[in-house]
């Protein structure tokens, strides 16, 4: 179990290698010479040369990579060349907002989905069922975008039922003011997941091992909600750790809907001014939020699976 | 003194399939008395399985019963409702399933899972943990504390096998069911499965149901047996009468086909020429005349279970000779 762990995580560290290169040479790819945006038409060229040493531009590629790995192992994403603040102090102010918009969002659409599945699996061609599949493909059909935007018109702004910007203070008021923009990120996951919930449980339902449990007159509950979960959750695990990615992404959207401050409004503000420090600290980031989730993902199969523990 | 522990009386059971009802059980009759052990024999797809489920009526969503009654200790089974049947599943009867690779749970402890089972029973925890230790112990599983901690994919098929004897006797049932529990195994792990069955029953005084398409095992394990063909009960008798005096043409062309012991491994019965035929589209009179040597005019009429001798039942006209005369 360990070794697997391991294992996994060094992959994940691997593919964090990697991506960071990648995108390192993409933004040195964009169009345009940062140096100029930021500073704007006006600028001296002593100024210009001070900023291209500053962030150290001057360099040759291969000597910038390097240097950002070696900052990047110290934990050091490099400096806000506006503010002069630690690009790691700024990423990580903003993340907090994000994590808890994605994981409000997995953790109600999560349980919610999977209760549905599980219901619909119980009790399949009836109408509940039924039901639990229009409302789901509606959900799934839904993108976050407009889920947010129309949430917040009708809640926010008409029924005045949450509030409509911010990230609010305390406990009651954080979570007062995530009800939105979670409700829009977690809503096409709730369809999503149900499906996927159905399909697998229908699949595990009919599996020898189960009609062995009734045999022995365990109540349907505890067939369903133990015997048949615990293996028709693995395919869900995984692809809640892939679905990291889209959460991001539509946490970036939602983020700017509802002016919620976090790491999508802190990437597309930083792009829009060509804050290069603050745009590849904050993708690295979100990029290895991304890959840690999937190993995470990975590793509580391994624990739920014992056959794949074991690796055979 | 034999008391009627169980009594199937003229169960039709049909499959509903997409090429109209499959009749994978007509007009079956036989009883199981306490204490007793009955075999049941047949060719593979002779609806052996579908006997059992039903029984439990733990089914496929597409079983229709058509017709009879399944009376245990009396009481009609099929007017019971779901839960009065979940009453008695891993109660009174216990049942082991055919295959077992795929009988327990994979991702949940055999002691997790034998202390599920133990649902019932209102002892503590470890208490439950001790049982199901002890009834690994009896069915052969060495270090059975240590074993209770493993997954069902840590276990060699034939101690799973007898893992799921264990599950089945743990609560003393009146009524084991077993669906060819040695099939699975090879043939020194058959014998012994055998023997520690004989023994079980002996201490735990249940009945046993014993399914089967080997012959030599249901000589070796049973009082009585049942021969189905193609979804009826050909015959039905004690072992000494349908071994040494069988009645029905299909019977005698198992016997004769046997290899004959349990030491050899004939897992599939030997063949008989001809087809099983197709239960979707039954062909009239007795369902063995394509196959049978010994077919006459009469034939084209289904022949009924009779009774020949105490405890003996035979379906062919063969046996009705004096009222052909
Ligand atoms: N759910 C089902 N739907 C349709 N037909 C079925 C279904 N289950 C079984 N059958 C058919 O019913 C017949 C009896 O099957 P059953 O499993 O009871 O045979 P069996 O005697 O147990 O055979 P085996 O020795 O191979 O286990 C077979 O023809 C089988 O194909
Ligand atoms: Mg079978």
């Amino acid at each position: 179990m360990i070794q697997f762990a391991f294992k996994r995580f060094a992959l994940a560290a691997l593919i964090l290698v990697v991506a960071v290169t990648v995108m390192f040479l993409m933004i040195r790819a964009v169009p345009g010479d940062p140096v100029s945006i930021m500073l704007g038409p006006r600028a001296t060229p002593e100024l210009k040369a001070r900023l291209i040493a500053e962030m150290g531009l001057d360099q040759s590629l291969p000597k910038q990579l390097f240097i950002y790995f070696s900052g990047l192992l110290r934990g050091d994403l490099g400096v806000d060349v506006f503010s002069g603040r630690d690009v790691t102090t700024i990423v990580f102010e903003q993340l907090p907002h994000t994590l808890k918009l994605i994981f409000s969002a997995i953790l109600w659409s999560a349980l919610l989905g999977i209760g549905l599945g599980c219901y619909a699996a119980a009790h399949p061609n009836t109408w509940i069922d039924r039901a639990a599949a229009a409302i789901s493909v509606s959900f799934i059909a839904a993108p976050a975008f407009v889920v947010a935007l129309l949430s917040l018109l009708v809640f926010a702004v008409y029924l005045q039922w949450f509030p409509a910007i911010g990230v609010g203070e305390g406990f009651w008021d954080t979570a007062w003011h995530l009800v939105l923009p979670s409700l829009a990120i977690g809503l096409s996951w709730v369809g999503y997941i149900a499906r996927l919930v159905r399909a697998s449980m229908l699949e595990v339902l009919g599996e020898n091992h189960i009609r062995t449990a009734r045999a022995f007159g365990l109540s349907e509950r505890r067939i369903v909600g133990i015997y048949a979960l615990r293996i028709a959750i693995l395919p869900v695990v995984t692809v809640i750790g892939v679905g990291m990615g889209f959460l991001l992404s539509s946490a970036v959207f939602t983020e700017i809907v509802f002016a919620r401050p976090g790491l999508g409004k802190l990437v597309i503000d930083s792009i829009t001014s060509r804050n290069y420090p603050i745009v590849m600290g904050a993708v690295l980031v979100s990029t290895a939020l991304f890959v840690i989730s999937t190993a995470v993902a990975d590793l509580i199969n391994a624990i739920l699976d014992p056959r794949a523990r074991s690796g055979t | 003194m034999t008391e009627t522990l169980l009594e199937i009386d003229n169960l039709s059971v049909d499959y509903e399939t997409a090429r109209g009802d499959l009749k994978a059980l007509r007009d079956i009759s036989f009883d199981v008395n306490r204490g007793e052990i009955v075999g049941i024999v047949g060719e593979s797809g002779c609806g052996k399985s579908t006997l059992i489920s039903a029984i439990l009526r733990l089914i496929a969503p597409n079983t229709r019963f058509r017709n009879g009654a399944i009376r245990f200790k009396g009481d009609d089974l099929l007017t019971r409702t779901e839960e009065q049947m979940r009453a008695l599943r891993g109660g009174d009867i216990s049942i082991v399933f055919q295959d077992p690779m795929q009988t327990h749970n994979p991702v949940i402890t055999i002691g997790k899972q034998m202390v599920d089972i133990q649902h019932r029973v209102k002892i503590s925890k470890a208490e439950k943990l001790a049982t199901a230790a002890r009834m690994l112990g009896v069915v052969g599983i060495p270090d059975p504390e240590a074993r209770l901690k493993q997954y069902p994919h840590e276990f060699s098929g034939g101690m799973r096998q007898r893992i799921a004897i264990a599950m089945a006797l743990m609560s003393e049932p009146d009524l084991l069911i077993a669906d060819e529990p040695t099939t699975a195994l090879d043939a020194t792990l058959e014998v012994q499965i055998i023997e520690r069955l004989k023994d079980l029953q002996r201490d735990f005084g249940c009945a046993i149901l014993f399914i089967s398409h080997h012959l030599g095992v249901i000589a070796e394990l049973c009082d009585r047996v049942v021969v189905m063909y193609a979804g009826a009960v050909v015959e039905s008798g004690t072992v000494r009468e349908i071994f040494h005096n069988p009645k029905h043409p299909y019977t005698r062309r198992l016997i004769e086909c046997d290899p004959g012991h349990i030491k050899t491994r004939a897992r599939v019965l030997p063949t008989i020429p001809g087809e099983v035929p197709d239960l979707a589209n039954l062909p009239e009179g007795c369902i063995f005349r394509e196959r049978c040597d010994q077919a006459m005019a009469r034939c084209a009429q289904v022949p009924p279970l009779t009774r020949l001798s105490e405890g003996h039942n035979a379906a062919c006209w063969l046996n009705h000779a004096e009222e052909i005369a």
